[in-house]
């Protein structure tokens, strides 16, 4: 059995570590650490004591830039101190020696502004895809359904077909940068969540079902053997029943749909 | 020279923000513009080759997926208009610090203020009947604020002119003067002259108190001290400022201290009353305390920057709400997001400080429809909802707390000032470092650290740049702006810090920056003395009296032991936040104030702190007179039920809950917007701050500012009803709850031009009378509250001022959110109940602002003896599960209230009003729109019928009918038929109003 060592990256903006890190708690994560970026940058801490790296929600830089732009470039460029490593080598090389990645919304922001999401042939550096501001122009916090692509290989949402869950961004419209990209996407089911309208199987453009506009009605995409995972919406804000919208009038299971997804990371950990 | 990078979009169909300012232009210009595409530009102050040029901009700058880039050359050439739009100096630019910051990261180069960034956006404008004074209309009306911005605009033909070619926005503050410190000679001064110094530097001091200042400096003993402390025997400008700001309405509540002689026109009574705070608020509070004994939830009430009560076995939870008016009315955007970020650092600065848990705001404007000529300087009503509401987003948002409650309230008279209340809540460990969380201790030589933000000239009123004309190089004082990601990082670093226990205590830089900060700590420990070139600044050129009142924004003043310093200073590097010794604490008696060797400032705390005089006012009330209403009843009840869901108080105000975050920290529990389509209005809302735990932290407000038309204690006392009322629908405890109260008056001072100043002085008295009688009656103990006294706009023989306005917000406990009831009714065959008293006292309701007629009937008054016997009982109801569907009865009355669960559960209902309880027989639209305080209707479910009804003897209710399966809404009286509606249509009207 494998330990599962979790680390939530905090700071400079990221707001959401708390509950992430409460998800993970709940999940069975043996360790749980909140870690502030600038540690990793300083290098006190060392990424490769976990295996399980998580990019809290949240406003990287306050999305001064774009969303997670700033934070990305800080990434890709500073060195940590002490060595000429940047903390992109070390992220690369974490995933490489077989960790699990999850970025929600912010987090997922920076996975594809780094490159590590899609990461095509494992080419963890090269931006192919993006999200931009949603199709109406503003922020929204509003609970979507989702459909998991069954085929996919995300690890995350093994057994999970359809998901309820908030969005609450004002960047979350994916694009892609050719089509050759998006066939791709599609071909090697790197498409994990897509909007749908309400109970229905196929995904929607239609807002605010589609809350962002997004191709495909893409809401969540993985790596090619889908050990790195980035959503727009919030799993680690639906832990308890109570965390839903219309709880005060559904007959809800205790757990919230939200927690799956990290419970599937943790046991994917442990068994591997 | 600067270089300038612009980014824009490759592909036009993803400029979404273009299409939006589209469509707004149309929505607030009427002017038609076929393509509008936006563009972010950068301009940086850095020497960079063609190289380093096309790295920045492609490395740093531009998402390749979408986004191409022009160096140095306008992006849309073939524009119609190209419209630039950027900040004037001093301005904060946060945009353009997160671009400096990454430069130096990208390029491995210093960033350390070694060289400065700015943001500007660009507009290109296609369709070719737009002329330049059009586009000159969307700069000033919509894009940008003569206060803080400037914008330039090319033609196609300028352009192409220029070949495209264009130079940075650049503004850099350029200050070329003297540093100095004056002093006046205040015993050689006339009263004119003591009055015109007052002026002139707006000091906001009266004769009174300038000559308080005058006699004080005039002692022979204190100039004896002086000369042995080596300054000037005569008062500097430093000191000037720092009384003048310790002095001022905004930090001494001079009118809520004042001795006010209340004379009762109607009746002959007078009274004296020495100061309404310690009289009616701070009276409030001990005697609930004191009534309460063992079962007293407060822990700290009025001593700190929020106030604190009891939580948890773990937590105690801090409040506070602050206003935030004159800033917002200048600047929308700015004034609203300083408002937010600086209500955050309250809870922060309370005690060894609080993690925040949620925000709260509330908003009072003018209609966003207003169609007549406005007078001069005043922004248009939607203008001024637009700008605060993405103030407060962006505030809330990127700050990471969730906004969980408030309002929008319209009325013509906010056209003066708009009204907005930001409030934030924050949880405080019961113990910190084996210390209470609460405790303030200062020991003598502990260090004051100066942490977050840079020193500007941001918020210096009155400073010899405002009375400069303005020019390139001068730095725009009337606003600040907040800068969220900054104070994040601060608010990290802190809580962090706070754990490790690495200082004793803290308080944030508002109102007043280092003077109030400082000045109010060194009262608690007996002194200190600063050096404020020490203080870090934006840029150079500021004079020492500036660098002590600056009202920069993301600073807190921390209270650092000498031991743990130097840990406190490395781990502050760690989370890139500046903080900086700039002095320690004393028990010398005095705040000593050094500029370098030089001593500049050298002030008694005693009289600091309580040299002021108490003001004495005069106060008249006149009750207006009461005349009989009488109007038909309106034929169909139901066009009148539509109009009243569609009206601007009642409507829908999901435009504005959508845009903010209300869930993030994961603790939601009740959300703003609930029902089976999430568009029912909550009456209040509820978090669990600790995930650990199903205790919840619930959060409710009234405010009634139209019931002022006629007599404040009935507007006082609606509002404190209401919160209640809201806080009691949703499962709050009655035993758990807390009050803040937050007033927000016209000029109540009477003066030639303000006449009826003793009349407004009279409602506010009569409102902090309501104040007292209903919380002491109801267990309320008030923690924290806060006092906004001159909301008028005067310009020649124009003036407008507000309605006199009290926010009443209740935080408190529910024991478990499991209990917690929504509004929405839950299934066809429940059994709808109205609880509560209904009466005649209708004045200035929703339903009668409707008809527009003149009506003077008396405003409504809670039934305060039922009232609170109907609390406690439906709370335990609610503790025993009885309840499926609670909603307050508010605005609109009964009628909207039923219509509103209705559509929001996708229930039909079936009523009969005939037995509503009501205190005399009432007509039937009457009945249905009165806004009697006291009232909610409820749901149950059929088999409960029984036990609910044996549970409510005593206290009035009836049963009015059942939920439906269908969409049909019927309210009967006496079997005829009164309204008859399609859920779905009602729905339509309740949405529709407000949605841009």
């Amino acid at each position: 059995m494998g330990k599962v060592n979790s680390i939530v990256i905090a700071g400079n903006g990221i707001n959401c570590e708390m509950e992430m890190a409460h998800a993970l708690r709940l999940a069975g994560s043996d360790r749980v650490d909140v870690v502030n970026i600038f540690s990793l940058l300083d290098g006190d801490i060392d990424l490769f004591n976990y295996n399980f790296l998580n990019f809290a929600g949240g406003f990287l830089d306050g999305d001064n830039m774009g969303s997670a732009r700033a934070g990305a470039v800080r990434i890709k460029f500073a060195k940590i101190k002490g060595s000429e490593e940047r903390l992109i080598d070390r992220i690369v090389d974490f995933v490489e020696k077989g960790g699990l990645i999850l970025g929600v919304c912010n987090g997922f922001q920076l996975l594809v502004k780094l490159g590590l999401l899609p990461g095509f042939d494992g080419n963890y550096t090269e931006q192919k895809v993006t999200l931009t501001f949603n199709k109406l122009g503003r922020f929204e916090d509003r609970w979507v359904n989702l459909k998991a692509n069954k085929s996919s290989p995300c690890i995350f949402t093994k057994g999970i077909d359809k998901i309820y869950l908030p969005v609450r961004h004002g960047e979350g419209r994916f694009v892609v940068d050719s089509d050759v990209t998006l066939k791709r996407l599609v071909e090697d089911n790197q498409i994990v969540f897509q909007y749908v309208k309400g109970n229905e199987n196929e995904y929607t453009m239609e807002y605010p079902y589609n809350p962002n506009g997004s191709i495909l009605g893409i809401a969540g995409i993985c790596s090619k053997d889908g050990r790195i995972f980035g959503l727009m919406p919030h799993p680690e804000a639906f832990l308890h029943y109570t965390n839903h919208p219309r709880w005060f009038r559904e007959k809800l299971p205790e757990e919230g749909d939200g927690l799956k997804l990290f419970k599937n990371a943790v046991d994917y950990l442990r068994n591997s | 020279m600067p270089h300038r990078i612009e980014i824009f979009l490759k592909n036009m169909e993803l400029d979404v923000l273009g299409e939006k300012l589209k469509r707004r232009i149309k929505r607030d210009l009427n002017i038609h513009i076929d393509r509008v595409f936006t563009s972010d530009i950068y301009n940086i102050g850095l020497e960079l080759d063609k190289n380093s040029l096309y790295f920045v901009a492609t490395e740093v700058f531009l998402d390749k997926v979408i986004n191409d880039y022009s160096i140095d050359e306008i992006a849309f050439r073939d524009a119609n208009y190209y419209l630039e739009v950027g900040l004037l100096p001093g301005v904060t630019d946060d945009v353009g610090r997160t671009a400096e910051e990454s430069i130096a990261i990208a390029l491995n180069i210093n960033s350390d203020n070694s060289f400065k960034v700015f943001y500007s956006r660009g507009y290109a404008f296609y369709s070719d009947n737009i002329t330049r004074g059009e586009v000159e209309r969307v700069a000033r009306d919509i894009l940008s604020n003569e206060l803080i911005q400037g914008f330039r605009i090319l033609s196609r033909d300028e352009i192409e002119k220029s070949n495209g070619s264009i130079s940075a926005w650049f503004p850099q503050v350029q200050i070329k003067r003297d540093i100095e410190v004056k002093s006046f000679k205040l015993s050689s001064m006339s009263d004119e002259e003591l009055l015109e110094l007052s002026k002139s530097r707006t000091l906001a001091l009266t004769l009174e108190e300038m000559k308080t200042i005058r006699g004080y400096f005039n002692q022979v003993e204190v100039r004896r001290v002086r000369r042995e402390a080596n300054i000037s025997e005569d008062i500097t400008d430093v000191e000037l400022e720092c009384i003048a700001q310790t002095w001022s309405e905004h930090c001494k509540h001079k009118i809520f201290n004042a001795l006010i002689e209340y004379e009762d026109l109607s009746t002959g009574q007078t009274e004296k009353i020495d100061s309404l705070f310690k009289s009616f608020i701070k009276k409030t509070t001990e005697s609930v305390r004191e009534e309460k004994g063992e079962r007293d939830i407060c822990v700290s009430v009025f001593s700190d920057n929020a106030g604190v009560i009891r939580f948890n076995e773990r937590f105690n939870l801090v409040f506070k709400v602050e206003t935030h008016n004159s800033p917002s009315a200048l600047d929308p955007y700015g004034g609203a997001l300083t408002g937010i970020v600086g209500v955050n650092r309250d809870p922060l600065g309370t005690g060894k400080g609080a993690k925040l848990i949620f925000n709260t705001d509330v908003f009072c404007f003018a209609s966003p429809f207003y169609d007549k000529p406005l007078p001069p300087r005043i922004l248009h009503p939607l203008r001024i909802l637009e700008g605060v509401r993405e103030g407060v987003e962006h505030g809330g948002n990127k700050s990471g707390i969730p906004t969980i409650n408030g309002s929008v309230v319209f009325d013509d008279s906010f056209l003066g000032k708009p009204l907005v209340f930001c409030g934030t809540a924050g949880i405080l460990p019961r113990v910190v470092c084996n210390d209470k969380g609460e405790s303030k201790e200062i020991k003598e030589g502990d260090l004051i650290v100066m942490v977050g933000g840079r020193i500007g000239a941001d918020g210096i009123h009155g400073a010899t740049f405002s009375s400069e004309e303005l020019h390139s190089g001068s730095p725009s004082t009337a606003v600040q702006i907040g800068d969220p990601i900054t104070q994040k990082r601060m608010i990290d670093f802190l809580l962090v810090a706070r754990d490790l226990c690495l200082f004793r205590t803290l308080t944030d830089n508002g109102a007043g920056g280092l003077s109030s900060s400082v000045g109010e700590l060194a009262g608690l420990c007996g002194g200190a003395e600063i050096d404020l070139m020490k203080a870090p600044l934006k840029y150079q050129g500021l004079n020492p009296f500036e660098i002590l009142i600056s009202e920069s924004q993301e600073r807190m003043t921390v209270v650092v032991p000498q031991n743990t310093v130097n840990e406190f200073l490395s781990l502050s590097r760690k989370f890139r936040v500046e903080s900086t010794i700039i002095g320690k604490f004393t028990k010398t008696g005095y705040f000593d104030i050094k500029y370098g060797d030089k001593r500049v400032g050298f002030l008694d705390l005693k009289f600091l702190h309580h040299g002021n005089k108490q003001m004495h006012l005069k106060a008249q009330w006149k009750r207006k007179n009461i005349v009989p209403c009488s109007f038909d009843k309106p034929m169909d009840l139901g066009s009148v039920l539509h109009k009243l869901l569609s009206s601007l108080n009642i409507c829908s105000k999901h435009y504005f809950v959508r845009q903010y975050d209300h869930e993030v920290q994961g603790g939601s529990v009740l959300k703003p917007l609930v029902g089976h389509e999430d568009i029912g209005p909550s009456d209040a809302g509820i978090v669990r701050p600790d995930l650990d735990s199903f205790e919840g932290v619930v959060v409710s407000h009234g405010i009634v500012p139209r019931y002022s038309n006629q007599d404040t204690y009935s507007m006082a006392a609606c509002a404190v009803d209401e919160a209640v009322r809201n806080f009691i629908a949703v499962g709050g405890d009655p035993d758990h709850m807390a009050g803040l109260d937050n007033f927000c008056w016209p000029d109540p001072i009477e003066s030639p031009k303000n006449p009826d100043g003793r009349y407004k002085l009279a409602q506010l008295v009569r409102a902090n009378k309501a104040v007292y009688d209903i919380c002491t009656y109801y267990g309320i103990p008030l923690i924290s509250g806060k006092d906004s006294m001159k909301n008028d706009y005067i310009w020649d023989e124009i003036k407008i001022s507000v309605l006199p306005t009290l926010l009443f917000s209740v935080i408190g406990k529910i024991n478990d959110v499991r209990k917690a009831v929504s509004m929405d009714f839950k299934g066809a065959g429940d059994l709808i109940y109205i609880l509560g008293l209904t009466d005649m006292r209708m004045a200035f309701s929703e339903y009668f602002y409707l008809m527009n007629k003149e009506f003077e009937t008396e405003v409504p008054l809670p039934h305060k003896e039922i009232n609170r016997e109907l609390y406690y009982r439906l709370h335990n109801l609610m503790e025993l599960g009885l309840i499926r569907s609670c909603h307050d009865i508010s605005d609109g009355g009964l009628a909207v209230a039923l219509a509103e669960s209705a559509f929001a559960g996708g229930f039909g209902a079936d009523v009969e009003i005939k037995d509503v309880p009501v205190t005399v027989p009432m007509r039937e639209d009457f009945i249905l729109f009165s806004e009697t305080p006291g009232r909610f209707v409820v749901t149950i479910a059929a088999e409960k019928k029984d036990q609910f009804e044996n549970l409510m003897k005593g206290v009035p209710f009836a049963m009015l009918g059942f939920v439906n399966n269908s969409p049909n809404f019927l309210i009967k009286n006496n079997g005829s038929i009164l309204v008859k509606e399609d859920i779905n249509k009602l729905k339509e009207s309740f949405l529709k109003t407000l949605d841009f």
